[in-house]
This record gives C-alpha cells, structure tokens and sequence, in this order.
C-alpha cells in the first residue's frame, strides 16, 4: 500500500515573533520535490532584513525565557514531543515529499527519533546540576549555567526535521532563543513542525527565517546580537562560519561531515549466523537514506582472506534494494535530495571508474518508471584503494568504496588515512581486537557491531576535519550556554593587603 | 605552455560574468565534508579568507581558484573543469540563488602531460 503525496500550501512564510510574516521585500523562491521534480510550494527568499526582524523579535522573548524554570521548559519540550509524534506519518510525509528519502525511512526514523530528542533534553534538564566547592572553610565556588541569550542555527536538508531537532532541543532547554534557518533544498517540513508547536513556545523563542546561504545565512553568522552558530554542512562553509565567528568573537559548533570507515574483519565470517546476517547488511547502510548522511559507511575495509565470501552475500542483498515508489513502506532507497547533487554523485561515479575503481554492482542513474522526473541513483559499490578520490571525498550519495587489509594493523591505518573522523564501524567477534580498533579510530563515533545508530544520549561530532562540538548528548547544553563562577566568602575579615 | 589544473565550461564563464557584475572580483575554493561538500563554493574576493596554506591551482575566467592543501592531494592527477546545472544547492556560494550550482567534472591526467601541467601556488 502506498501513501498519498501530503498536502501542502501553495505558500510559506517566516515566522518571526510568533507570527507568520512575509519576507518584507516580498521575494519568494520555488522549492520543489526530489521525488518528481514537481513544484512543492513558493518559500520566503529571505535578506537581511528579515534577519535583523527574527533577532531582535528572539532578544525580546529571551530575557523571559531564559529565567523559566527548567521544569516549564521540560514540560513544553515533552509538549513538543508529544505534538510531532501525534502527527508522526503527516510530518513523515512531508519529509519525505521534500527530501526524497524512502517514506518507511521518515517513519521508522526521522520523526520518531526528533520526537525521542526533545523528550532526552527535557528529561536532562530536571536532572542535571551545577556544582558547589568549598575552596576553603570560608569560601564557597558555585558554577552556574547560564543561557548565552540569542543563538543561530544552519540546518543541512538530509534530515531537515531530525537536524533541527539535534539543535533546537538543547538550545531551548539550555534557556536560549533561536533564529533557524532550513537548508534552501528542505524548508517546507520544519515549517509544518512549527506550524504544529507554535502554540506551544512563547512569541520569538523560537525563529525561522527563509532563505539563501549567500542571503540569509550570511546575515545570520555575522549577525552581531548572535551569541552562537551551530552549522552542520561541509568544509568550506564551516571554515567561513569559524571566519565570520571570529568577527563577533562567538562560539561555533560544527558538524562537516566524513568518510567513514566500516571494518569488517574476517571472524565475522567464523559462522554462518545471525551476527554475519547482521554484519552484511552493516555494510548495505551505506545505501541508508541514499547514503546522504555524514556518517554514511562509505568505505568498506575487508579483510582479504574473507573478501570474495563475504562481499557475495552483501552484493546479493545490495541487488535486493528495492526502488520505485517511494511513498510505499516497502520501498528502501528514494530519491537523491536535489539535481545538483544527483549531478555530483554521477560525475564521482566517473571519476571511480576514471580513477581505474571497478564497478561491482551499480554504477549509473536508476530510470523510476513511477516518477521519471525524479532523481534517482543506483547503489553502486566500487572496489579501489584508499588513496583514490572515491574513498576520501564525501560523496554524500549511495556509493560504496571497498578495499581489503591483510591484518588488524593495516586496517587501522586505511581506516584513519582520511580527513575526516566522524563515524566508523567495526565488526568482529573477538573482543580484544575490538577494544584496540574502536580506540585506536579517529572519530567521535564508532560504532562496534552495529551502525546508524542515533540514540539520544550518545554523543555525536567529529575530530579532524569532521568538525568539533558533540550533539545528541547533555554535554551539548554547554555549547549552548555560559559557565558563571559565583566566588562567595563567608569571612568577616579584610584580607589585610590595604 | 602549461596544461591546467583547473578549466571552465563556456556556460559556467556566463554565470561568473553574471555574478560578477552583481558583485565584483570573485575568487572559488573547492569544497570537501557532507551536504553540500565536495563541490566548488564561489564568493566575492576577500568575503571568504584564503588560508595561508590554501593552493592556488589557476585562474578560471578570471577568478583564481583555491583548494585546502590535503585535499589537494587526491587532485594531483585529475583536471578539473567547472561547469554548471540548474539545481536548489545550499551553502554561501554566490549563484544559489539564481537556482543554479556550479559543479566540478574531473578528468584523469594523461601521464604524458603530467609533466606539464601547471605548478600549484599559494
């Protein structure tokens, strides 16, 4: 059974204030959706201007805001949570009409886990305190949290409800106010998350402006009332962020994405079980949400003497994809998010197979009779070697790179000769070589025996090129808020110096 | 005579005219990381600050064009040609919101004209 193509506006607006407000130089953009290539809805094409409206309208909320009491703030994110997840398969319609990704992957994932994010942070807020040292018998130190006032937010359009989620949801239980601006690919769902939870959040906590990068995110990261950006997005744009950053002497957190590495040595094939049925299809996840995710397990690393085994069955379930019609539950890969990046992914097929990579499976556009204006990409698996452009570009597509290694010592370092260091996978049944192979990856995330797992409570972020800040986690709350040190002394004395 | 690194499409010389005249000297740094990664960005000159170890692989159409030196090192061998595609790209790039992105097509050297290809600088 298949669902029907959600119903949408013929146009948005911002909302700024607890308003719907047009752009004010009445601008719109065309945003239309990767699954046909049919207009979805007109978006606000927002400037400067409406920046500068959204700032100040969250610096009005944010004095009463961040003086609630972190038990009004848990309450409303629970409120929140409870709003999305009653309309789970609306929103995951939505999301999938604007992004393109399977709709069983909207439902089963993105809106559930976006839902499961505002309740973490709102249960962590009535949990977690600040600290209290006697420095001495007269002296007391207390570290209090404080909000930073005013933050903003860049979303990537992979997972444009579930990003905004990772963000917001600190932000807000931290005590801050935000102006958010989607991806120019995504707008449209987080304006129907916000149409559904605006009654919920006093007038300019929360802001979503509209627009272009050049535009919009411009004016928002230079912005000289922001007190914090959060960006998810690739390297050069986050090396500017850092740059206009630095204009205002403000804190960033960036996510930049990776190249990650999923290590499958050769014990997983010591049976024929559930746990070697569990690895294989750790390696199809690279097709996980077309592959548009920054930890997405682009390289495969194999050990040799397992290669030719094991890579038979993943190809066999990697053929078993199934494509098509993207809004039936059954289907497991829809659509690329844009033109552009449908472009992308087939010239980095080109250079695979220029580079001298070899095609196991895959390797070209995949022609939907459903929705032939759509943009589509077959699941390809190349096989290479590490220092080709296909194992250390992000390709942020359903392209696998797979290469082999003789020993554990060798896996190691084709697993960190990248730039990146997001995600990693590892699969094995010896313990021991698990320890040293989680330990001895740099990334902020390796996965041991599993993989795309995004549970709240596990933090997420990067070293290297990957970015810094760690999302998803408590820890998040302190990028989102000062550290006051209240120094008191209980002495009655004069310390006697004048 | 050298072999570029770096060419452009004569589409791609009709969008920088365009953005130029919006916005003066324009300069493109290549791209790596997710979303809108592994792609080429396009801002006004100075808006985006040249790293001092950033390379400098040519001049397209009168925009020098840069690149973070390790990612570099997986270009050595490949000419790179930007072209363009109609296509709602995010990031800072100057053309998003004509609904156009600029795009890089890559070509693997010919080991004959390795030796002559041009000399990267900062």
């Amino acid at each position: 059974m298949s669902f029907q193509k959600p119903e949408f506006k013929n146009q948005y607006e911002n909302f700024i204030g607890g308003q719907w407000v047009a752009p004010l130089d009445g601008e719109y953009f065309e945003d239309s959706s990767p699954v046909d290539g049919s207009l979805i809805a007109l978006v606000p094409q927002s400037n400067a201007a409406d920046i500068d409206l959204a700032v100040e309208a969250a610096w009005k909320a944010a004095a009463a805001w961040g003086k609630t009491s972190p038990t009004e703030r848990s309450t409303i994110l629970n409120k929140i949570a409870d709003r999305i997840e009653e309309n789970l398969e609306q929103l995951a319609l939505v999301e999938t009409w604007g992004n393109g990704k399977a709709i069983r992957e909207s439902m089963a994932a993105d809106i559930p886990l976006s839902a499961d994010h505002f309740r973490y942070y709102a249960g962590v807020i009535r949990s977690e305190s600040g600290e209290v040292t006697d420095i001495d018998a007269n002296t007391v130190s207390m570290e209090i949290h404080e909000p930073l006032g005013v933050v903003g937010q860049i979303i990537p359009w992979n997972f444009p409800i579930l990003m905004a989620a990772w963000k917001l949801a600190p932000a807000l239980a931290a005590g801050n106010c935000v102006v958010l601006k989607p991806a120019e690919q995504t707008p449209v769902s987080i304006l129907h998350v916000m149409e559904l939870i605006a009654d919920l959040l006093p007038p300019g906590v929360l802001n979503i402006v509209n627009g272009f990068g050049p535009e919009a995110g411009k004016p928002l990261a230079t912005h000289p009332d922001i007190k914090k950006v959060a960006f998810t997005g690739e390297t050069t744009t986050g090396r500017l962020i850092m740059q206009y950053a630095s204009e205002n002497i403000i804190p960033v957190t960036l996510e930049l994405g990776g190249k990650s590495p999923n290590v499958f040595f050769d014990s997983v094939m010591a049976a024929d079980d559930e746990f070697l049925d569990k690895a294989v299809e750790g390696l199809v996840l690279f097709a996980f949400n077309q592959g548009e995710v920054c930890t997405c397990p682009s390289r495969a690393l194999i050990q040799e003497n397992i290669y030719d085994a094991f890579m038979a069955r993943c190809l066999e379930r990697i053929e078993a994809i199934t494509m098509g019609d993207t809004l039936d539950p059954a289907t497991q890969m829809g659509a690329q998010a844009s033109n552009d990046q449908y472009e992308k992914i087939l010239n980095y097929i080109d250079v695979g197979k220029q580079e001298g990579a070899e095609v196991l499976i895959g390797g070209g556009a995949y022609e939907n009779e459903i929705y032939p204006n759509g943009y589509y990409i077959q699941p390809t698996v190349f096989k290479g070697h590490n220092k080709m452009r296909i194992f250390q570009e992000e390709i942020f597509g359903p392209v696998l790179s797979v290469t082999t290694f003789r020993d554990q010592a060798e896996a190691l370092e084709i697993a960190n000769d990248t730039l990146y260091g997001l995600g990693a996978g590892v699969w094995t049944r010896d313990i021991h070589q698990m320890q040293d192979m989680s330990r001895g990856i740099e990334a902020g995330r390796v996965w041991c025996n599993c993989y795309h797992a995004y549970p709240a409570h596990a933090s997420f972020g990067g070293y290297k090129k990957s970015g810094f800040g760690r999302e998803t986690h408590r820890m998040m709350l302190n990028h989102y808020r000062h550290t006051k040190n209240v120094l008191m002394s209980f002495d009655k004395n004069a310390l006697g110096f004048f | 005579m050298y072999i570029e690194r770096v060419t452009v499409t004569d589409e791609a010389r009709a969008v920088i005219d365009q953005l130029r005249e919006k916005h003066g000297e324009l300069i493109f740094h290549q791209s790596g990381g997710c979303c809108d990664g592994s792609a080429p960005m396009c801002f006004q000159k100075g808006d985006f600050l040249i790293g001092s170890r950033d390379l400098c692989l040519g001049e397209i159409h009168g925009c020098r064009f840069y690149m973070a030196p390790d990612q570099f090192e997986f270009y050595r061998n490949m000419q790179i040609t930007i072209g363009v595609t109609p296509g709602r790209g995010s990031s800072f790039s100057l053309e998003i919101p004509l609904g156009l992105r600029f795009m890089t097509l890559s070509r693997v050297f010919e080991d004959s004209e390795l030796e002559n290809v041009r000399p990267v600088g900062a």
